[in-house]
């Protein structure tokens, strides 16, 4: 049962800075949008990575799928190490994502089948058994075989995701990264397509990271979760944990903001104390917990 | 007959595009009283967005025409009534907050710009006038009315150099200008952060509050129903299958699309839905 606790994939320390310049061309100073991140996804896990616009959830997505080169730190997938955009084919054989957006994630002039043949080309897969693996494919993911001759135009959006899905199968990878892979998704549609990936994920025994801005699907999906702000982890833990006794107050701003449909929900979330009669904004919060610290420390001493 | 404030009477709507007929609403029929707070909820496709711009007399006819029923305001009909007798209610005395706060702005005029000219268009429309600086006097009042905390710099500010929850409190504030009576916000927030969501959802419940006005929420999120309204319409496939008191509608939907969509909603405490999805119809 060792194997099965050892990381499949380890994030060290990931730093990604973009330069930023100014109006005359020059550089005039640095972003810094992943700041050293560390974490790691057990075999068949679930780590769900939550935060908002701007908090470096995909940038940190796009460094494991090495479609981008950190500025620092390494990304380790079983002992190999992975960092930075060399051997993308190979590592494409072990990690795949799934996008956002199935209306823009599929070529429109493929019909489904060509674009899920696309990853069996890349790898070489034996021509005469492609068509066959597409039609076991779709049946993985719960679509008629007679799908494959079909554009995307003529899917609903759920179906897409779907097809999406059954791409980055095809491979047989070890890791998925989804990336906010239901927020396009009506709520209906979105429970459908989260109890097929748990399920898909059973079945093969698949390791997730799941990149998501839904803090009650976050819940619910993920096993793990490490809560993002301005390309920080600030806390994270097992999904239960955070989401019961958050200690951060910015894991604590976002529960509290989070629109809920019960009463028991309700009582989960956590007070947060109004500002001038406003919920505070992020910055507020921890600076006025910041000044609250400072201020306090005198008296202890 | 009813007295509220806006009343949509059995209303049908088809669009018609090469030749064929396509109906989408099939008889709607809600009501918003003065003062409440109503949500209107629904999955894409539902006919929430149809009946929002029936309302507003904002779809292009054709392709869309408007087989039967009333949209009552006030008591008078807006679908019988003389254009320029409607131009008077639609975007002053019933006005509305549009969804998306970087698309709905013009990104080369200033906010005092853009605000000043709607209220010049709907004092126009009133047969009012007021000064050049009359109008900036009130573009600053509604900015500071959405808690705006320097509202002249902001007035001053072209819109890419606000945040997204910024620009949604202007267009709150757009849409106060003209004192209305009735405000439809569609889907507000859900552009935005989490966060910042509910600092608008906060604002709006606040400012319905303060100054008295019935709300209309146009939306597909569960949960924000839940914060904002207190009576509640399920649309689906054209029609409203569910209407009840919001609290109610969640401690007890009665039909069966309710209840699949209330279960399909993820829980903050984790707790799985039961299976109820496939009773949709």
């Amino acid at each position: 049962m060792n194997a099965r606790q050892s990381p499949l994939l380890e994030v060290v320390d990931l730093v990604k800075s973009f330069p930023v310049y100014n109006a005359f061309g020059s550089r005039s100073g640095e972003l810094v949008a992943v700041d050293h991140v560390s974490f790691s996804i057990r075999r068949g896990g679930i780590y769900g990575l939550a935060g908002e616009s701007g908090s470096g959830k995909s940038t940190i997505a796009r460094m494991i799928m090495g479609l981008l080169a950190p500025t620092g730190g390494d990304v380790l997938l079983g002992s190999e190490n992975i960092t930075g955009t060399l051997g993308t084919r190979a590592r494409s054989r072990q990690v795949q994502m799934v996008f956002q957006n199935p209306g823009s994630s599929l070529n429109p002039r493929r019909t489904i089948g060509q674009s899920i043949a696309v990853p069996l080309e890349a790898h070489a897969y034996p021509r005469a058994d492609r068509r066959r693996r597409i039609t076991e494919l779709l049946d993985m993911v719960q679509l008629p075989a007679s799908f494959a001759d079909r554009y995307p135009h003529e899917l609903s959006g759920g179906q897409k995701q779907r097809v999406a899905i059954a791409r980055a199968l095809a491979v047989a990878p070890q890791l998925i990264v989804l990336d906010e892979p239901t927020s396009a998704l009506d709520v209906s549609v979105q429970a459908k397509v989260i109890e097929l990936l748990t399920e898909l994920g059973r079945q093969l025994d698949l390791t997730y990271l799941f990149i998501s801005h839904d803090l009650s699907l976050m819940r619910n999906f993920a096993d793990e979760v490490g809560i993002l702000y301005r390309g920080r982890i600030v806390e994270s833990g097992p999904t239960a944990k955070v989401f019961e006794h958050p200690e951060h107050d910015y894991t604590r701003l976002l529960i509290a903001s989070v629109p809920v449909i019960s009463a028991e929900e309700e009582a989960l979330r956590p007070h947060i104390p109004l500002i001038d009669g406003e919920i505070p904004t992020a910055e507020k919060l921890l600076a006025l917990r910041e000044s609250q610290r400072t201020t306090e420390v005198p008296k202890r001493i | 007959m009813t007295d509220a404030l806006l009343s949509v009477r059995n209303l049908s709507v088809a669009f018609t595009t090469y030749g064929r007929t396509q109906p989408v609403l099939h008889g709607v029929s809600l009501d918003v009283p003065a003062r409440s707070h109503v949500a209107l909820v629904g999955e894409s496709g539902s006919g929430k967005t149809v009946t929002m711009k029936s309302i507003m007399g904002l779809l292009h006819m054709p392709p869309a025409s408007i087989s039967s029923g009333a949209i009552l305001y006030d008591g008078r009909d807006l679908l019988t009534m003389p254009r320029r007798e409607r131009l008077k209610l639609t975007g002053t005395d019933m006005s509305m907050v549009f969804q998306d706060p970087m698309s709905s702005l013009n990104p080369v005029f200033t906010i005092a710009d853009q605000m000043s000219t709607i209220l010049k268009y709907a004092d126009k429309r009133l047969g009012r006038s007021r000064s050049r600086r009359q109008r900036m006097d009130r573009v600053l009042e509604v900015l500071g009315q959405v808690r705006m905390r320097e509202p002249e710099r902001v007035a001053r500010s072209y819109p890419i150099m606000l945040s997204g929850g910024m620009r949604q409190r202007v267009l709150i504030a757009m849409a106060l200008l003209s004192e209305p009576r009735l405000l439809i916000a569609d889907e507000p927030g859900t552009a935005l952060d989490v966060t910042t969501q509910a600092q608008i959802l906060k604002l709006l419940k606040d400012l319905v509050e303060e100054r008295g006005l019935a709300l209309l929420m146009i939306t597909h999120n569960l949960g924000v129903v839940r914060e904002t309204s207190d009576y509640v319409y399920v649309m689906h496939k054209g029609k409203v299958v569910e209407e009840a008191p919001t609290a109610e509608l969640f401690a007890a939907p009665k039909v069966a699309y309710t209840r699949a969509l209330i279960d399909a909603v993820p829980r903050l405490t984790g707790a799985r839905p039961t299976q109820r999805m496939e009773a949709a119809p």
